[in-house]
């Protein structure tokens, strides 16, 4: 336990001491700003009352390509520097390894989303009478989780490779897939089509937590789907001492 | 500390290292030698538990390094070939990083200690990335250093740097060596001899030789590098002293003189001197002058290749003087 947050806190503290942690942060806030200032204008021109789904909405689709950017490095750094030579021989398991790396990025993410809940409390301030805080809590929680399994993905992937390029593409590969995979289950019927919908990272949170609603199922999925990935990540690092 | 029994490691379909054995005792410096690719770093990961052994057993300070991985990691301080380092942190945030990993109690003092036995105090606050390759050296050691491991393990320690860095490393790991076991791989052979106890030579993954420098040099050359010199006309040294008893074969015939390699065992100097002065050459020197440690490497690993096999026994080695002759 100990191993892990020692390794999610030197990760944490890289990602401020690294340019690209900060050009995507801002990219992401450049962009929510537009998106927001825009749907605020347009929602006073045309006299209807905007709520919280336009920050979260374009908020996770920012998410779904910027992960990739920030935990592309996390193990394949390692592997580039030579230094997961030093983590490997150090008494640190393999699976406290993988968490811990899974935990620094995704601390450098919730930390990069908290600043989003700026958005909100000018919303807030903006409408009368306030914006819907069920929906922006479930929401946010739906982000979070989602988060959570991204950067699990992100990590597994990361172990892979020790080049930060094809990391990156590898796994924004993997989340748009995950992200798309119901998708053809609208005209697909049966288990099969079950299967592909319940696989979908974005039917369970569009669905749900998105519109206001916690479903202990979806929770379920969230975090088995980190747990499934951390776990493969750990065999991967597994695997590869013996190659 | 450390036993090896039969450690085998393949690449897939290549093999780099053949049933190693071998044994380090408490306090002991070892010298692992070998030219590139003979598999010093393969050997030396898989004692620190980077990676297991296809086949044999290897053990540390009696903690088996694949059942007992964990066990072994904290005891063993290892600096990879490579020293593997943040380059952005500095140096202090690094050497605390690597304590934090090992759950040191005081682990600031512990930092401020290594420091200061690297002689890094200075750089403490600087950057990885602005440091030398020598002081890099020096912080990889001083990680390896900071749990006061029982085994430390250094994978060519003194690759790639500047003479007085050499020196002063060396010097660190002698002083190390005194309280704790010490294994380190190099290729540079009068290292070996300065600071080690014993020597292993390996080569194509296998074990040929293992000693002290000194007896090493006794046994493998077996007999003797004699230097022979004399003023004035030097023509025909060779075709007199070639027939004397145990003189096995001239080494090199200079112009004020030659070198030779006698038998083992036999002193053959008396009866040179005798020939030279009857035959009225005027001798001026006549003296001993055993083969260097890299002549012996070089025969050995000259053999080695020579028998397609690679099939040198020990034993074969020990009694041989006689160049070409293992190949019968
Ligand atoms: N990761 C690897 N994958 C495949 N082959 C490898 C790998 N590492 C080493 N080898 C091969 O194993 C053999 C032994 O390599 P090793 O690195 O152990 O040698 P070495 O004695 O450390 O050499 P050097 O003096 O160059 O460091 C070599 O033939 C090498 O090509
Ligand atoms: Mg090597």
């Amino acid at each position: 336990m100990r191993n892990i947050w020692t390794i999610a806190k030197r990760e944490y503290k890289t990602f401020f001491a690294s340019p690209a942690a900060y050009v995507v942060a801002g990219i992401l806030y450049l962009i929510l700003g537009v998106i927001f200032y825009i749907n605020v204008a347009a929602a006073m021109t045309q006299q209807y009352v905007p709520d919280v789904q336009v920050v979260i909405s374009p908020l996770v689709t920012l998410l779904i390509f910027a992960t990739p950017a920030i935990t592309m490095r996390l193990l394949a750094e390692e592997q580039r520097l030579g230094t997961m030579e030093l983590l490997l021989t150090a008494p640190v398991r393999d699976w406290e390894l993988v968490v811990g790396k899974w935990l620094g990025g995704f601390l450098f993410l919730l930390t990069v989303i908290a600043v989003t809940l700026l958005y909100p409390v000018v919303l807030n301030q903006l409408i009368d009478p306030g914006i819907d805080q069920g929906l922006m809590v479930s929401g946010y929680l739906g982000l979070i989780l989602l988060t959570g399994s991204l950067v699990a993905i992100g990590v597994a992937i990361s172990s892979l490779f020790s080049n930060q390029i094809a990391v990156f593409f590898a796994t924004m590969g993997a989340f748009l897939l995950l992200w798309i995979i119901g998708m053809p289950t609208q005209l697909m019927g049966g288990t099969s089509g079950e299967v592909l919908r319940y696989l979908d990272l974005s039917e369970h949170f569009y669905s749900t937590f998105y519109i206001g609603m916690i479903d202990l199922r979806d929770l379920v999925y969230y975090l088995s789907l980190t747990a499934l990935a951390l776990f493969f990540g750990t065999v991967s690092v597994e695997m590869r001492r013996w190659r | 500390m450390i036993q090896v029994e039969g450690l085998t490691k393949d690449y897939g379909a290549r093999r780099a290292i053949e049933d190693l054995s071998f044994q380090v005792g408490r306090g002991e410096i070892v010298g692992f030698l070998g030219p590139n690719g003979a598999g010093k770093t393969t050997t030396m990961r898989i004692l620190c538990g980077y990676m297991p052994p296809t086949a044999g057993k290897a053990s540390i300070a009696g903690f088996d390094v694949i059942e007992q991985s964990l066990e072994v990691r904290k005891r063993v301080g290892y600096v990879p070939e490579t020293v593997p380092l943040y380059p952005d942190m500095t140096v202090w945030e690094y050497l605390k990083f690597m304590a934090d990993l090992r759950h040191l109690p005081d682990a600031e003092d512990k930092v401020d200690d290594v420091l200061e036995l690297v002689h890094m105090e200075a750089r403490a606050e600087g950057y990885i990335s602005n440091l030398s390759k020598g002081m890099r050296q020096r912080v990889g050691l001083a990680q390896a250093l900071l749990h006061q491991p029982e085994v430390l393990i250094l994978d060519e320690p003194t690759i790639g740097l500047d003479p007085a860095q050499v020196f002063e490393v060396r010097n660190l790991i002698r002083e190390i060596g005194r309280e704790r076991t010490v294994m380190l791989s190099t290729h540079i052979l009068p290292e070996a001899q300065q600071v080690c106890n014993r020597v292993l030579i390996i080569n194509k993954g296998r074990i040929v030789a293992e000693d002290s420098p000194e007896q090493l040099q006794a046994r493998l050359s077996g007999g003797m590098r004699i230097a022979l010199r004399v003023a004035g006309e030097a023509s025909g040294l060779a075709e007199l002293i070639t027939p004397i008893k145990g003189v096995n074969h001239i080494l090199e015939v200079r112009q004020d003189g030659l070198d030779l390699l006698s038998d083992p065992g036999v002193d053959v100097r008396p009866e040179i001197a005798r020939a030279v002065v009857n035959a009225r050459y005027e001798l001026v020197e006549l003296k001993s002058i055993g083969l260097s440690l890299e002549e012996i490497f070089l025969q050995l690993t000259r053999e080695e290749s020579s028998i397609e096999t690679g099939l040198v026994t020990e034993s074969a080695l020990a009694d041989n003087g006689h160049e070409g002759e293992t190949n019968a």
